[in-house]
Parts: structure tokens; C-alpha cells; sequence
């Protein structure tokens, strides 16, 4: 793997997109490729951004390929199916336990005057759920690697045909753009053909799950869900290729940023990476794994503020 | 009484300036924590506040301030109560019901419109008013000639980026014009969808030319909601064949349609939302509601003796304002002990659209829940 190579990552482009503004600073000229994979059923309707660039982009279609990969070699398939179904039993059970730590952490919320046996429980109750994310991440990311070595890198003509013409369109685009949507289908269709090690030496532009599948590990979070408990959880790690970033897309209207104590067990449970807030407009771009620009960028903080992120 | 109003009334009889001035400086009703002050001006024989909250007289007297032509009437009013109500005014010997001339807030209903009282803390939900940023779903139209009804027609909200390659879940709305209409329930399909906080959804929103014959237990009604609409739907637009992705809805005598369509075609239906329906029953004796109610009662009593399981998930909501709330509460521990998953609601409010509107949240996502959880857009 190269040197890193140039990264930024948006807030969510629909209504009131900077991507083209973003490529710009950037320096990057010529066609481009994109993921849109998840958007499932959706994939590859990008009329709009490519209006809004205004140059080539090349759909890499993952999520069509995968359903011909699948179609093409059914024990691949059936393999896959096995499992997302151990990732997801993981999931529950990672839920569950997740439950009762957190209803911990909220009891011992922060208070005036509080007694410093409180504030030491309260670490130590956040301390409980840090350990849990973190075996819960090991876990799954036990899962992918061996999928990985039993199946991917195996012969697998379908899938070597399908990775040598992907390399072929990422090599030649000046970058690679990846969209929002599921993201769990859009980490699985990135895994499926290996992109991370492609990815890893080109300038990357990426946005809503896009951004967060770029990152080490992967937070689901929303304070007001309609139903069910609100308690932000990781799913699984990201392809790890911007390091110490939680992206938190949607984070203005997701989030209760108002919520000093929320906010701080939030930043306080995933530091020392940084919890940026990715709403509309915002922008950050890294050169060589270092941010040197931030426009409308917020960051969740260890004492319960939300601050703008100056470079 | 207010005490802004007390102030005001305090001393000698305040002027038709003082008046003037007071109403211009204050939204009215007088809302305050416990309690709301409705005010009426104007020369009459006597003034009445009219509504219909279970447990409270229909009609209750405004006293008239001494001196002005200002008529008053105080009632205790529970934190985040809304409902609503019209004057009665007699003057003249004859009797005229009124909008609140002094508040501005209105809700319609098929049979006109009522003034609206909003309590302290009522807040109307965002996800009811329009958001600029929420793609907007479509209508479709839907015309059967039905074997048991005769022929109808049936408008289909078709949501964002709605595609053939896609299945849907559906949703049988009863008196779909109205929710339409007085529930904005365009607005909140359009934003919980965009939400994500359910999945894009078919909505198939039925209307009847007679419904005080159709949604009270009428076997032909809900055979053409299982055995026609259903399949008439599926082959216009892509529905998941599955009944967790099938639900019936209505409110008042519309949710004893859905009941009793799950009810008599039990694989009809995973899913329905139950909004103050009519689920009028006799443990014992006769039926005091009228005859409309008849038909009601014989299936309610049917349904409690046998209620097999009409649906997986059922959510319920009632007003506590409405003389349903015994009804609908009683239903509960019915539809619990038939293994369905029941989530039960009750609000600060009375039998209308906004109470239905304002519950629309809670039950769409409860029975269909959409995948904020894993999409970030």
C-alpha cells in the first residue's frame, strides 16, 4: 500500500451538495468513479451527480455485480448468507448487553456537586461499555476475516474477473466517490470484491455511510428513534482507511448535540478518535492522514460541548 | 378564573378600550398550567362552551364579567390536553353554534369545523407540518367493480422514488380522503419516509358512499377489502407478498372495518392501527348507542368470544376525552391474551382528526419500522 492518499468526507448531498466545490480544493481533475451500492435497487442512478460535477463518472456498480457473483457461485452465496446471520446474532447479543451498560451510564448522567465516588463510577460504567465495543468489534471483524481467508481469497473466477475490472476503473479515475445509504450493504459489496486495498492509494470523496465505512469502526447511532432504545452501536469495523474519525452524518438532526451529557458520553466512549458531526455542508479534508481543511464541521467533545473544527 | 383576567376584572368594570386592549395582548384561551379561561365577547342572553369530553357536561356556562359584554368560563385542564369546541350563543331569543371568534386555531372535520383548545404543553408534532427537504410521494388511481360493493375507486399513494423493481408493504386506509384531508397525512407519509423511520410504503385509500353500513361488521365490506382490493392493488404496484408487510387502518367505525377484515380474513392482514374505533360490546344487556350501533356490538361480541388472532402487531390508540376510551382500553388485555403483539396509546384529546393525526408517528413506526438504524443518506 502507497502513501496515503488525499481523503475528504461531506455531509449529505442531497439538497445542497459541495462535492464538486470539495474536488476542486482538491486538485482533482478528470473522470471519476463512484459507489453507490447503498442504494441498493437504486445503484447507479446518479444523474444528478453528475450534473452536479459536471465531468464522466463511472458507476462501479457493486451491488449489481455482487448479485452476479452470488447468482454465478451459490456456495459463495449460501457461505454469505451463514455469515450474516452470525453477524447479526452477534449483533443481538452485543444489543443486549450494550442495554444494560448504558442504562448505567445514563443513571450516573453528570450532576451538580456530585460526590467524586459518582464521577468515578460513571468512568468506570463508561470503561465497562468501551470493553464491550471494543470485543464486540474483535468479534466481527473474527467473522470477516476468516469469510475473508475461507472464501475471498480463494479462486473464485467470477470474483477475479469482476475485481481485475474494477482495478481497472478505479486505477483510471482521478477519484473515487462513495454515497451514502445501507450501510451494511454498502461495507459488504466493498468487502465482497476487496476494495480496501484499491482504495487505499487513490483520493477518496465520501459521504453520509460512505464517510463511516471508510472509517476503523462503524457507529449507528440516533437519540430520538420512534421505537426502541436510542443507545449509539457499533456494528462492525470500516475498511479502516481514515483512522481515528467516528463520522457522524446527519448528526444535527440525529443527535441531541443540546444534550451536554449525552455528548460527552458519546465522545468520551469513542476517544480518543474524533466524533465529527457531518451535516449539510460540512467538509474535511485530510492530505496525508492530516486535516488541513474544515468547513462547517463540528466535533463532539470530551466535556459535553459541540465545537467547530478549525484547522 | 386567569389571572390576567382576575387583574383585568378586578376594581370597577373595565371599559370597551381596556377590553380591546386586553384581547389584543393575549392569545385566547388563556392557557395556563391546570387550567384554560375561554373568553367570548359580545351582547348575548347566554353563552356556552360546547364539547364533547367524556365525563364533562356538553354545554357549560360562560358567566359574564358584571358591567361588559365579556363572558368567561374557567376549566381545569390536564397538561397537554387538546381538544375541541364551539359557543353556543342565545340571543334573540334563538340559539347559534360558533366558531371562537377570539382563537385563531381551527381544525376541520367532514362536518365543517371546530375552534381548537391546545393545553398547556400541547405542542402540534414537527413531523406534521410540511418539510421543505421531504421528497414527495405520488397518487396513483385504482378502479374496481367490485363483486360485493359495486364499483370503486381507489386513490394509492405511490411513495419518493417509487420503482416497479421494488416490492412494497401496503397499507388499506380507511376514509383515505379524510386522513388526507384533516390528518395531513400526505405531510407525514412524505416525512416519516424521508425519515427513514418507516420504509416507503403503498397506501391504498378507500373511501364507502355508506360507511354506517359498511364499517360496522359488514361481511361484504370485508370481503372486498381481503378477496378484491387486496389483489387488485397487487396487480398495479409490486407489494411483498407477506402479511407482516400488510396492514389495515382507520379511525372510529373505519377501525372496526380494519378489525373486522383482519378478523374474517385472518391471513390478510399482519399489521393493523386501531384509532378510537367504535368497538362497542355487551357483556351483558342491550346496546345503548343507538342502532347505528347494532351491527357493531354483534360482531364486538363475536370477535370478544372468539378473537382468534387477527393480526401479528396491533397498535391502538384512543382519546381519554372520548366516551370510547372504556371500549378501546378493554380491548387490550383481549388482544394480549390472543398472542398479539399490542403497543396502546392513549392521548389528551377527543374523537378527531388531530388526535388521529397526531398518533400517526407512533403507529406507522410501530408497525412498520424503517431503516434509520442502518441508513445514512
Amino acid at each position: 500500500m502507497g502513501p496515503m492518499s488525499d481523503r475528504a468526507l461531506l455531509g449529505p448531498q442531497y439538497r445542497t451538495p459541495n462535492l464538486r466545490e470539495c474536488l476542486a480544493a482538491m486538485g482533482l481533475a478528470g473522470p471519476l468513479a463512484c459507489v453507490t451500492a447503498g442504494w441498493q435497487d437504486r445503484e447507479g442512478e446518479i444523474e444528478e451527480l453528475k450534473a452536479h460535477v459536471a465531468r464522466p463518472v463511472h458507476d462501479l456498480a457493486l451491488y449489481v455485480r455482487a448479485e452476479r457473483v452470488h447468482a454465478d457461485d451459490p456456495a459463495l452465496a449460501a457461505a454469505g448468507r451463514e455469515r450474516q446471520a452470525r453477524l447479526q446474532e452477534l449483533q443481538e447479543l452485543y444489543r443486549l448487553r450494550l442495554g444494560a451498560l448504558m442504562g448505567a451510564v445514563e443513571e450516573l448522567a453528570p450532576t451538580a456537586d456530585e460526590a467524586p465516588a459518582r464521577r468515578s463510577a460513571r468512568r468506570a460504567a463508561l470503561g465497562d461499555v468501551r470493553r464491550l465495543d471494543r470485543q464486540h468489534l474483535a468479534a466481527t471483524a473474527r467473522e470477516h476475516a476468516a469469510f475473508a481467508r475461507d472464501w475471498l481469497r480463494r479462486p473464485r473466477p467470477g470474483l477475479a474477473s469482476q475485481r481485475a475490472e474494477l482495478a481497472r476503473l478505479i486505477e483510471s479515475s482521478a477519484a473515487v466517490l462513495l454515497a451514502g445509504g445501507h450501510v451494511a450493504v454498502l461495507l459488504n459489496r466493498l468487502r465482497l470484491f476487496g476494495l480496501g486495498p484499491l482504495l487505499a492509494s487513490r483520493p477518496l470523496v465520501a459521504w453520509s455511510a460512505g464517510a463511516m465505512a471508510l472509517t476503523e469502526r462503524v457507529v449507528l447511532f440516533h437519540d430520538r428513534p420512534p421505537q426502541g432504545a436510542a443507545h449509539a452501536e457499533v456494528l462492525e469495523p470500516g475498511l479502516g482507511l481514515l483512522p481515528g474519525v467516528v463520522a457522524l452524518p446527519h448528526a444535527a438532526t440525529r443527535l441531541a448535540l443540546a444534550d451536554a451529557a449525552r455528548v460527552q458520553a458519546f465522545a468520551r466512549r469513542f476517544a480518543p478518535a474524533r466524533c465529527l458531526a457531518l451535516d449539510h455542508g460540512s467538509l474535511a479534508r485530510w492530505q496525508r492522514g492530516r486535516l488541513v481543511a474544515a468547513r462547517d464541521l463540528r466535533r463532539l467533545g470530551r466535556a459535553g460541548a459541540v465545537t467547530e473544527v478549525a484547522t | 378564573m386567569s389571572a390576567a383576567l382576575a387583574t383585568l376584572l378586578a376594581g370597577a368594570p373595565p371599559d370597551r378600550e381596556a377590553l380591546d386592549a386586553f384581547l389584543a395582548a393575549h392569545a385566547v384561551p388563556l392557557i395556563a398550567r391546570e387550567a384554560v379561561t375561554f373568553l367570548y365577547r359580545g351582547e348575548a342572553e347566554a353563552v356556552y362552551l360546547r364539547m364533547f369530553i367524556s365525563g364533562l357536561p356538553a354545554a357549560q356556562p360562560l358567566a359574564r364579567a358584571a358591567g361588559t359584554d365579556l363572558w368567561y368560563l374557567t376549566l381545569s385542564l390536564p397538561e397537554g390536553s387538546r381538544f375541541e369546541y364551539k359557543f353556543e350563543v342565545k340571543r334573540g331569543g334563538t340559539s347559534e353554534w360558533l366558531l371562537d371568534p377570539l382563537n385563531p386555531l381551527k381544525a376541520s372535520d367532514p362536518f365543517g369545523a371546530n375552534s381548537v383548545c391546545q393545553g398547556y404543553g400541547y405542542v402540534p408534532p414537527e413531523w406534521t407540518l410540511p418539510d421543505g427537504g421531504a421528497r414527495e410521494g405520488a397518487f396513483d388511481r385504482l378502479a374496481i367493480d367490485s363483486r360485493h360493493l359495486g364499483r370503486r375507486v381507489v386513490d394509492l399513494y405511490l411513495p419518493a422514488r417509487f420503482r416497479r423493481t421494488r416490492r412494497y408493504p401496503l397499507l388499506v386506509l380507511h376514509d383515505g380522503g379524510d386522513y388526507l384531508r384533516y390528518a395531513q397525512l400526505k405531510t407525514v407519509l412524505d416525512n416519516l419516509i424521508h425519515r427513514l423511520e418507516i420504509p416507503p410504503l403503498v397506501v391504498a385509500l378507500t373511501e364507502s358512499p355508506d360507511r354506517l353500513r359498511e364499517y360496522v361488521g359488514l361481511d361484504a365490506h370485508a370481503d372486498f377489502v381481503a378477496s378484491e382490493l387486496l389483489p387488485a392493488v397487487a396487480a398495479r404496484v409490486p407489494l411483498e407478498d407477506d402479511p407482516a408487510a400488510r396492514g389495515a387502518m382507520g379511525a372510529s367505525l373505519g377501525g372496526v372495518a380494519s378489525l373486522h377484515a383482519a378478523w374474517r380474513h385472518p391471513a390478510a392482514f399482519g399489521r393493523l392501527l386501531l384509532q378510537s374505533g367504535s368497538f362497542a360490546f355487551t357483556d351483558i344487556g342491550e346496546n345503548h348507542r343507538g342502532p347505528v350501533f347494532e351491527p357493531v356490538v354483534r360482531f364486538m361480541n363475536a370477535f370478544r368470544a372468539r378473537p382468534g388472532r387477527p393480526a401479528e402487531r396491533i397498535y391502538l390508540s384512543c382519546g381519554i376525552y372520548e366516551s370510547l376510551i372504556y371500549e378501546n382500553r378493554s380491548l387490550v388485555p383481549l388482544l394480549q391474551a390472543a398472542r398479539v403483539q399490542v403497543r396502546y396509546e392513549e392521548a389528551r384529546d377527543g374523537h378527531n382528526w388531530q388526535n388521529w393525526r397526531d398518533r400517526l408517528r407512533a403507529g406507522l413506526t410501530f408497525l412498520f419500522p424503517g431503516p434509520l438504524w442502518m441508513v445514512y443518506e
